[in-house]
């Protein structure tokens, strides 16, 4: 997957997560948090939906590495290059 | 011969959940559903834990724990059980204070809370908007030092009446006192704040059948009656679980047990390093409670005006002592409108009573002291109700009291705790796999991961886990 693809991957998980978000002005240099109403419970469905829908693993220590669009693709591109895009 | 209630029970699964309270049946249907073979094993005959309820001859149906959960109860549902559940999460809005400090009713949110923090108790605006902002940045991993004592005396120095404004409901809740790290205050007081209290509608009984249904669909198997004695380790990892005579192997356990009662009569200290026994065993448990059930006649009316939550107490002063205490001064009456069961047609007006109650009060007690205190126990609440509920003598058509050994009984907690650990548990809680490779526990501990939402979301955490362990 492409990073463009990756990000596309990330927005649909996060439209199930916060399905009353509007994700179409997302700044992705900014964090998250900052943007929409996300906890630490929101986080972790982000996770697991990686992991179900790419069986890509992002381990507990690495989760500050999903605080914005911008860091989250960059430290999922290594995991992910290899995937097909869908 | 006796029903064999592991029939049908295959001789092998990816996860074993031990324990059908909240975590552990949010854990068993994460896990089915993410296409795991999972079994769930409850010792009682029936699901929930303490999330439950009993019926009582001419139709009373009594829930133990229901009213009431924050706001985020409604997203954990829809995400992690089915919009069903979650379309019938309901607010309370009748939440009453009543002491020889103060009386109010509130709908038990920040903004009520900041109006009557400045109108009543004469806080100013620029304080109370620090002192939530504060509670609201608080996390689980923060300084523990501070205690919610210290909190309070930071933001209101010398005001009592608004420690117990702050604090009563949040023991109610899940039993913490002002001497537990305010981070376990902060984070429980601010979920609730966010948008106020809810419960569920249609009763403990009609939640626990819906999420039964779903596991179900869900491929999870389910076996009642069917208590865990053993599990058994190899090499560090899990091997398999014993329930009588019977051994089923598994890949992974969650264990939804009392978190004491997994480590050392489940697994065994010998299992375990020496320090991780020292930290396990210096966790305390938290209270365990008394509880009054109530119930007014078939064609009895109770106002709504009354309140749903009622908060009182006829203590001067809030102290954690005195909460404890046989010599009960608060309590918290939980009153079930006959919109509980809409689709009842026994319009029933039901009241709980709760207050929290030590282990050692009740557990040495003879037969005859024991049944002594129970009755005392009811007259003495049904007196306290009259304030709320007039000529309640009269009206209570039927009384029940339940005790820290009734609590022990149903569930087997420790000392029959009805808010599982102290905040030191949650640690021990976690370092569990790194113990026994496939070892999880899931269920009320540290305080934080307590009550109804506590419960669930860990359950959620804990399935995380044993996810990426199993896909490994």
């Amino acid at each position: 997957m492409t990073p463009a693809e990756i990000r596309a991957a990330i927005i649909e998980i996060l439209e199930t997560i916060a399905p009353d978000e509007d994700l179409s002005n997302l700044d992705d240099a900014k964090e998250f948090r900052d943007q929409m109403e996300l906890d630490s419970m929101d986080f972790l469905d982000i996770v697991m939906e990686l992991r179900k829908r790419y069986r890509v693993q992002v381990p507990e220590e690495d989760y500050a590495n999903l605080v914005s669009m911008q860091s989250t693709v960059s430290y999922l591109e290594p995991k992910m290059a290899d995937l097909p895009a869908e | 011969m006796p029903r064999d209630f592991l029939k049908g029970v295959k001789q092998k699964y990816d996860v074993i959940v031990i324990g059908s309270g909240l975590a552990g049946l949010t854990s068993a249907n994460i896990l089915g559903r993410a296409g795991y073979d999972v079994l769930l094993l409850e010792q009682h005959y029936k699901l929930g834990g303490m999330a439950t309820w009993f019926k009582r001859p001419k139709g009373h149906i009594f829930d133990v724990s229901l009213h009431g959960f924050p706001y985020g109860m409604m997203k954990s549902c829809r995400r992690y059980w089915c919009q069903e559940i979650a379309d019938r999460i309901v607010p309370l809005r009748g939440v009453l204070f009543d002491n020889p400090q103060f009386t109010l009713k509130t709908t038990y949110d920040r903004e009520s809370f900041t109006e009557l923090l400045q109108s009543k108790f004469g806080v100013e605006a620029a304080t109370i908007r620090e002192f939530f902002d504060t509670a609201r940045g608080m996390n689980f991993y923060d300084d523990q030092q501070l205690t919610t004592k210290e909190l309070f005396e930071r933001f209101f120095p010398g005001r009592n009446d608004i420690t117990r404004l702050l604090m009563e409901p949040i023991t109610y809740a899940n039993g913490s006192t002002l001497e537990d790290p305010a981070i376990t205050y902060g984070i429980v007081f601010s979920n609730f704040m966010s948008k106020g209290v809810y419960t569920f509608q249609g009763g403990t009984d009609l939640m626990i059948g819906l999420m039964k249904d779903e596991l179900e669909k869900n491929g999870v198997d389910i076996r009642i009656k069917s208590p865990v004695d053993k599990i058994s380790t190899e090499n560090g990892r899990v091997k398999s679980v014993h329930v009588g005579d019977r051994e089923i192997e598994c890949r992974s356990v969650v264990s939804n047990a009392n978190l004491l009662t997994t480590i050392f009569k489940m697994v065994g200290e010998e299992q375990f390093d020496k320090d991780f026994v020292e930290d396990a065993k210096a966790v305390r448990v938290n209270n365990s409670s008394t509880q009054v059930y109530m119930a007014l006649g078939p064609d009895d009316h109770l106002d709504r005006d009354t309140g749903d939550l009622l908060f009182t107490s006829t203590a001067e002063n809030f102290e954690t002592d005195l909460l404890l205490s046989r010599d009960v001064t608060s309590r918290t009456f939980s009153v079930y409108y006959p919109d509980t069961r809409p689709h009842d047609k026994r319009q029933r007006h039901l009241i709980v009573s709760s207050t929290n109650a030590r282990w050692e009060d009740w557990a040495d007690l003879d037969d005859e002291a024991y049944e002594a205190s129970k009755q005392d126990l009811i007259e003495t609440t049904i007196d306290a109700l009259d304030k709320y509920v007039p000529n309640a003598r009269e009206r209570v058509i039927f009384s029940e009291a339940a005790t820290p050994r009734t609590f022990y009984h149903y569930t087997r907690h420790h000392h029959g705790a009805s808010f599982g650990t102290k905040f030191e548990g949650l640690p021990v809680s976690q370092a569990l796999p790194t113990q026994i490779s496939g070892l999880f526990h899931a269920g009320s501990v540290g305080i934080i991961m307590s009550g109804w939402l506590g419960a669930i979301n860990y359950g959620v955490i804990v399935s995380n886990e044993v996810d990426q362990l199993l896909m490994k």
